[in-house]
């Protein structure tokens, strides 16, 4: 185990920047959101990032081919494949989780070229959650936010940062950076800390929420139910949920002209609106219930059918604080009587 | 990176390719045939699988291959004209370029199941683009396949895709029977006259064959009500969906149905398998 003291913390990400673009969650016009290192940036240690880090592999927006057109010729151009190295400190436990959904849509054959090399280049360093919020309930999903699984997993305690390697990958980051480092046999000070934290999940009131009866099987038992109906009724169909959520991975691939060809870029998309399946002769999914629906039966039913049972939500509570109608997941799985309190 | 070798960096990186030929099949049919440009290959398909044509900056979209993998050199695509997309390649000329990126999707299971079975393809309007795949790769590997009966309809005679194929090829063709008819009476037309799933239950197929069924969701759901009433098992009957698609490779979401993606696990689909989605395409 390693320390460093947190007023020395701007030595750490100097290291780390110095051999690779690090990412860390940073507040700017009032939102924290993952932001790259420059000299001088401050960490925000506020619990969430308002977009998740998914960016990071998957961005909002992306350029993947250029075409140029001349004398009716078309040559096309593959936007290149990114090579930078990246490091991405104080990523949560259910968003390090939310890696493995992304994983399973992006690096399954054919795997997603951009994403791979993305994922391949970044060492992700977590931060345990000192202290989880009303909203979270990522243990429902088995995350234990104590003990985040990423290349090096790190834990805020009194004016410390305690930091341990898990892989080779973090292994290597931890020699680059080992002049910052003071080696430190402090495993009862983060034993301590882990216990702390799992007191406060065990309490949350999120927690009791239970997935019995949601499973890759359950299309039949809940597709017709009455439910939906209640609970689909003021969704405004905005898509902020989707664009928060660290494991909603829908994209749309659009073209625009740059006046000296056509760029194609992929971009986050949202099953929510109301084109997302639209075709020429209309759409299967003209309702908002059913593109509510929709939402809520891909993560906790055909997800987990096609990957063996993992559910395609971590309980991060992004959606609980962001949609405007406060409607989220947690109420979904409640009003199925999903509630064991 | 740049590569116009016809081996992209990702499954999502067209290839251009070559407009060698457009048809005019019906009045608003059109079937565009496309070669790989010198020194580069196209990619090889099986009957069913699907590819997304791009024109760049207008649109790309899924079509199913015409063609069947028998045919050598170039991929056929007949096209229906229905939107920005397809308005834009029906005014196309020869010779023009365009991409293409593929193939996609599960064929049909032409050398598994179909093997040894009689076929029995039924077909309306632009339906019968996807079948025609089959229908020429069964032709030409003859001897693996029992007899072949093909029902195809559409609104008029004019609206008949590969009419002069039908006509020429098809029908005169030992083991082959061909059965069409159109919506309304027409001058010039003396063949039978009426919808697919009416005429079906006229010619009461003995239920021993596999049959295929391609076309408006309409069509497709009295034809197989009806081959179900002739004693038709839903394992027995093939059919291709239709949903919007974006990456055709089961990333992109959009074609996502219950725990299938169209474009990956699809577009045929058994009919049995079909009976397992959520109702919603
Ligand atoms: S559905 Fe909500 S709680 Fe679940 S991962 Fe997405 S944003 Fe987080
Ligand atoms: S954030 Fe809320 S209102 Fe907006 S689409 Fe999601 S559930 Fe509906
Ligand atoms: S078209 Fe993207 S998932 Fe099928």
């Amino acid at each position: 185990m390693y320390t460093i003291e947190k007023s020395k913390l701007s030595d750490l990400f100097g290291a780390i920047s110095a051999s690779c673009e690090l990412y860390l969650p940073v507040k700017k016009a009032g939102q924290n959101n993952f932001t790259k290192y420059e000299a001088g940036t401050e960490y925000c240690d506020e619990l969430k990032t308002v977009k998740s880090p998914k960016d990071m592999f998957f961005p909002q927006s992306e350029n993947i081919v250029s075409f140029e057109k001349t004398d009716g010729k078309i040559k096309v151009t593959p936007d290149t494949i990114p090579t930078e190295k990246t490091v991405v400190f104080g990523v949560r436990a259910c968003d390090v989780a939310s890696f493995d959904v992304l994983d399973r849509v992006f690096l399954s054959e054919p795997a997603d070229s951009f994403y791979k090399a993305r994922r391949e280049n970044c060492t992700v360093v977590a931060t345990a959650c000192s202290e989880p919020e009303e909203s979270c309930f990522c243990s429902v999903f088995g995350i234990d936010p104590s003990e985040p699984k990423a290349d090096v997993a790190t834990w805020f305690v009194g004016e410390k940062l305690y930091w341990k390697a898990l892989t080779e990958k973090g292994e290597e980051l931890t020699k680059a950076v080992a002049s910052v480092l003071t080696e430190e046999n402090a495993d009862g000070t983060v034993e301590a800390e882990k216990a702390k934290i799992k007191e406060i999940v065990k309490n949350l009131p999120l927690a009791s929420l239970s997935l019995d009866g949601w499973d890759g099987d359950a299309t039949e038992a809940k597709f017709d139910a009455p439910e939906w109906e209640k609970l689909s009724a003021s969704c405004l169909g905005c898509g902020a949920c989707t664009f928060v959520c660290p494991t909603c991975q829908c994209y749309d691939i659009r073209d625009y002209d740059t006046g000296h060809g056509i760029q194609r870029y992929r971009c986050w998309d949202s099953c929510m609106y109301n084109d997302f399946t639209m075709m020429a002769h209309g759409t299967p999914r003209p309702s908002q219930l059913q593109r509510f629906r929709q939402r809520f039966m891909h993560k906790l039913v055909y997800f987990p059918a096609n990957n063996d049972g993992m559910y395609s939500c971590v309980g991060c509570g992004r959606c609980v604080n962001k949609c405007p109608i406060s409607m989220n997941i947690a109420k979904v799985i409640k009003a199925f009587g999903g509630d064991k309190s | 990176m740049s590569c116009n070798c016809g081996t992209p960096v990702d499954k999502l990186i067209p290839q251009t390719v070559k407009v060698v030929s457009i048809r005019q099949d019906t009045p608003d049919v059109k079937t565009f045939r496309v070669v790989a440009l010198e020194g580069e290959e196209l990619f090889d398909h099986m009957p069913g699988q699907c590819a997304m044509l791009t024109v760049p900056g207008v649109g790309e979209a899924m079509f199913s291959i015409t063609s069947s993998p028998t045919e050598k050199g170039y991929k056929d695509f007949s096209i229906k004209r229905c939107g920005l997309l397809t308005d834009y390649l029906h005014s196309m000329e020869a010779g023009e370029e365009v991409c293409v990126r593929g193939p996609y999707g599960k064929p049909f299971p032409v050398d598994t199941e179909f093997k040894g079975k009689d076929l029995l393809f039924i077909a309306g309007g632009i339906g019968l683009a996807p079948l025609h795949s089959v229908i020429n790769y069964v032709r030409a590997n003859r001897e693996n396949y029992g007899k072949i009966d093909i029902l195809y309809g559409s609104r008029s005679k004019d609206d008949l895709v590969d009419f002069d194929e039908i006509e020429n090829e098809w029908l005169k063709e030992e083991g082959i029977n061909v059965y069409l008819t159109i919506d309304r009476e027409q001058e010039g037309w003396d063949g039978h006259v009426g919808f697919v799933p009416s005429y079906l239950k006229e010619l009461d197929f003995p239920p021993t064959s596999t049959a295929v069924i391609c076309g408006p969701p309409i069509m497709i759901k009295f034809v197989l009500q009806a081959l179900i009433e002739m004693g038709f098992e839903k394992t027995q009957v093939y059919t291709t969906l239709e949903l919007k698609m974006k990456c055709g490779i089961g990333k992109c979401g959009r074609c996502n149905i219950g725990s299938k993606y169209v474009c990956k696990d699809g577009p045929v689909f058994r009919c049995d398998e079909i009976d397992e989605l959520p109702n919603e395409y």
